[in-house]
C-alpha cells in the first residue's frame, strides 16, 4: 500500500513538472502574463471593478476561481483534521470511573 | 521528570492573572481588528484570508491564556463548523446565483439583475460578499484546527 501510495506521488509529480516545459521562460516580455493581461489588470482594474487595490481586485474577481478553490482547499483540510482526530467521549459506566 | 510536572501542576503555571487580564482586555480589539482587516481590503492590504487568522487568533488566545473550555464556552464547536459551512456557502453560492441569474460563474456583474446598483458597483460589492465568505470559513477552520491539534481530538484540555 505504501509502495502504491509512492507511485502515485511519483507520477503525480513527474507528470507536474512535465506540465512546467510548456510554461514561458522567466520574464519573458512576450509571454502572456506580462504583454497584454498585465497591462490591462494595471490599467482598468479600478475602472471595471471601483476598488483601488488591484491585488484584491484580482484576487476576488479576475481570479476568482482560484480563491474559490484556496477556500475550499483549506476547508477539506479542516473537515479531515476533524474527521482524522475528533474523537467523541464514550459514556463511561459509573462504576469504572 | 514526573515531580517537575507534579510541582508545575501544583503551582498552576500557565494561569497568570497578568496574562489573563491582558488576553481578556485584547480579545475584543483583536476581534474589531479582524473584521476591519476583512471589510477594509478593497483599499489596503488585507481581505478574507487575513482578516480571518486574526479573528481565529483571538479564541486560539482565549485557549492558551485560560484553557480550552473556555474558549469552547465563548463559541460552541457547533456555530465554529456551521460558521465554516456557511463561509464555503457564501462563496459558492455567490459564485453560482451569478450563473442561476444569468451571467457567468463568479461574474460578480449578473447580480445587477437581482438589485440594480450597476454592473460594476456590483463587481465590487461581490468582491466584498465573497472576502466576507472567506473570513469566516478560515476563522472557524483556523479555531477547529487548534482544538483539535492542541487537544489530541479529546477536545477537554487542551494545552
Amino acid at each position: 500500500m505504501k509502495a502504491l501510495a509512492l507511485i502515485a506521488t511519483l507520477v503525480t509529480g513527474v507528470i507536474l513538472l512535465y506540465g512546467t516545459m510548456d510554461f514561458p521562460a522567466w520574464g519573458d516580455p512576450q509571454s502572456p502574463a506580462s504583454g497584454t493581461l498585465s497591462t490591462h489588470y494595471i490599467e482598468k482594474a479600478v475602472e471595471e471593478t471601483h476598488v483601488p487595490n488591484i491585488v484584491t481586485a484580482v484576487l476576488g474577481d479576475y481570479r476568482g476561481y482560484d480563491t474559490m478553490f484556496e477556500t475550499v482547499v483549506i476547508y477539506c483540510a479542516g473537515l479531515v483534521v476533524i474527521s482524522v482526530l475528533r474523537r467523541t467521549k464514550q459514556k463511561q459506566p459509573e462504576k469504572k470511573a | 521528570m514526573k515531580l517537575l510536572q507534579e510541582r508545575t501542576q501544583k503551582q498552576q503555571i500557565g494561569q497568570s492573572l497578568i496574562i489573563q487580564t491582558a488576553v481578556r482586555q485584547l480579545v475584543p480589539f483583536v476581534q474589531l481588528f479582524g473584521l476591519y482587516v476583512i471589510v477594509h481590503g478593497h483599499y489596503s492590504p488585507g481581505g478574507g484570508f487575513q482578516g480571518g487568522v486574526i479573528l481565529g487568533s483571538s479564541f486560539v488566545m482565549l485557549a492558551l491564556a485560560f484553557d480550552q473550555s473556555t474558549s469552547m464556552r465563548l463559541m460552541s464547536e457547533r456555530a465554529n463548523v456551521m460558521l465554516g459551512n456557511a463561509g464555503v456557502l457564501i462563496f459558492t453560492g455567490v459564485a453560482a446565483l451569478c450563473a442561476i441569474v444569468g451571467g457567468l460563474f463568479l461574474d460578480y456583474s449578473a447580480l445587477d439583475a437581482i438589485i440594480p446598483l450597476g454592473p460594476v458597483e456590483w463587481r465590487s460589492f461581490g468582491i466584498f460578499l465573497v472576502e466576507v465568505g472567506v473570513g469566516l470559513a478560515v476563522m472557524s477552520i483556523m479555531i477547529s484546527l487548534f482544538w483539535d491539534l492542541s487537544s489530541a481530538g479529546e477536545m477537554d484540555e487542551g494545552l
